[in-house]
């Protein structure tokens, strides 16, 4: 997977923040999405209970307490707050976080997602996966459309264990941005050269724009 | 009651067979002092609760290595290697919950309820069995409360009374597993005089902890390291 699709993904889902929100940033491209978010006021949670992230640390400022969930060093920026576990997830779950923004190994055409077990591994480790899907005003995948095996990541039926019952809103890839509504996953742009018809081939079944006027 | 007491008492406070409640998310805020007492003696078949199995051959690590778990309870485990090779092999029993339901199942224990209900989950392999409900329309898991026979704390200063107040990101579970345990030990960097504590600012009232112990362990260069 190139770094250039990463990025492209990060850079998108950062149009779709807004000025004040409220962010848990899950592992992996998530994580880019800080490096666009220019002068935008966005607070970042840390499931581990930091409402306020700053950037990594300088290696004289380290303090191995001070930590992300992804157990990397951080620094916290003014006006932030250090809170409990339980009260980071009474946050999470009572639905006080704006944004999620997840990474996914399976999403269906209805927008349930698969994020949590990775298929034919030892399922010992789900962290706050499912409560992120289920608690967060609005869940946004980054994912390529693709994993390495080239099969898709939209599918009909997930074929990967479900993080839950939720339908996530909305799936930027490095094809296209999806919208997942009452009716089903529609297109809302297109991000690669690529037209609509070849890309329903590539995954296999049908896909139709959100608006009749298609906005890429 | 004189709760201060030297780490090397720990020992006595931990049976075999006992339910421990353990604080710290990876490392930050794990008691490792505590845990190290704790394998210097013989006890076995410990039931822990807590969110990861300790890391980088530090804190709980060392406590499974030594054989002296056989049920864990927490919500990620996949990066030890070693806990996943045990689990394999059937000499080590995992329970699974996510970490919002753990976080909350310790909170309700210490706060004598019995269980609650939570969307988290609904739907999904880790609930299979677990009774459904549906409130206002939406479907909810019932989860019990967990409660245990000691709980292991972390925090960054203790009063002598057994106040405590914590550094950072360090927080994470202490403060619930410091209500939910018979018997609550402290692990803490500094204990100080009743009164220099300021009370706005202090997580855990004295009421909850029993004994204090100071940390042996200091942050140095990215790591914990022992000091004395």
């Amino acid at each position: 997977m190139s770094q250039d699709k990463r990025h492209l993904i990060a850079k998108r889902i950062s149009e779709e923040l807004e000025e004040g929100q409220v962010v848990n940033l899950g592992i992996g491209i998530p994580t880019l999405v800080t490096q666009y978010l220019g002068d935008q006021e966005i607070y970042l949670q840390s499931e581990n209970g930091l409402l306020g992230i700053g950037p990594p640390p300088e290696e004289e400022n380290l303090d191995i307490d001070l930590i992300n969930a992804g157990k990397e060093p951080v620094t916290y920026l003014k006006g932030s707050s250090f809170f409990s576990s339980a009260d980071s997830f009474a946050l999470i779950r009572g639905g006080h976080v704006d944004v999620a923004i997840l990474g996914v190994l399976q999403v269906d055409v209805h927008g349930e997602i698969a994020n949590w077990a990775v298929p034919n591994q030892p399922i010992l480790g789900v962290g706050g996966a499912m409560d992120l899907v289920t608690g967060a005003k609005k869940v946004i995948i980054a994912a390529t459309l693709f994993n390495k095996n080239g099969e898709p990541k939209l599918v009909q039926n997930l074929t990967y264990k479900t993080s839950g019952i939720r339908r996530v809103d909305l799936f930027v890839s490095d094809y296209a941005v999806f919208e997942f509504t009452e009716d089903g996953v529609k297109v809302v742009e297109i991000i690669e050269d690529i037209t609509i018809e070849v890309l329903s081939e590539k995954l296999g079944f049908e896909l139709d724009y959100l608006s009749a006027v298609p906005m890429a | 009651m004189k709760k201060v007491i030297e780490a090397s008492e720990v020992r006595n406070l931990v049976k075999s067979g006992d339910k421990l409640l353990v604080g710290g998310f990876g490392l930050s805020g794990s008691p490792l002092t505590i845990i190290d007492e704790l394998l210097e003696t013989d006890i076995s078949d410990l039931t822990v609760v807590s969110n990861n199995l300790g890391e980088d051959s530090l804190g709980l690590h060392k406590l499974f290595v030594q054989g002296k778990i056989k049920n864990i309870i927490g919500s990620f485990f996949t990066t030890n290697k070693p806990a996943v090779t045990a689990w394999q092999k059937g000499e080590l029993e995992i329970d699974l919950i996510p970490q919002g339901t753990l976080a909350e199942a310790i909170r309700a224990g210490g706060a004598g309820i019995g269980g609650f209900y939570t969307k988290t989950a609904v739907g999904t392999e880790l609930v299979a069995g677990k009774e459904e409900r549906e409130i206002d329309g939406e479907r909810y898991i019932f989860e019990k409360a967990i409660k245990g026979d000691v709980s292991l704390v972390r925090a960054a200063k203790a009063d002598k009374l057994g106040n405590l107040i914590y550094h950072t990101t360090a927080r994470n579970f202490n403060p619930m597993v410091a209500t939910a345990g018979k018997v609550v030990i402290a692990e803490v960097d500094e204990i100080v005089e009743v009164g220099e504590l300021d009370p706005e600012y202090i997580v855990t009232p004295h009421a909850y902890v029993d004994y204090i112990i100071e940390s042996k362990y200091v942050k140095k260069g990215g790591k914990y390291v022992e000091s004395r």
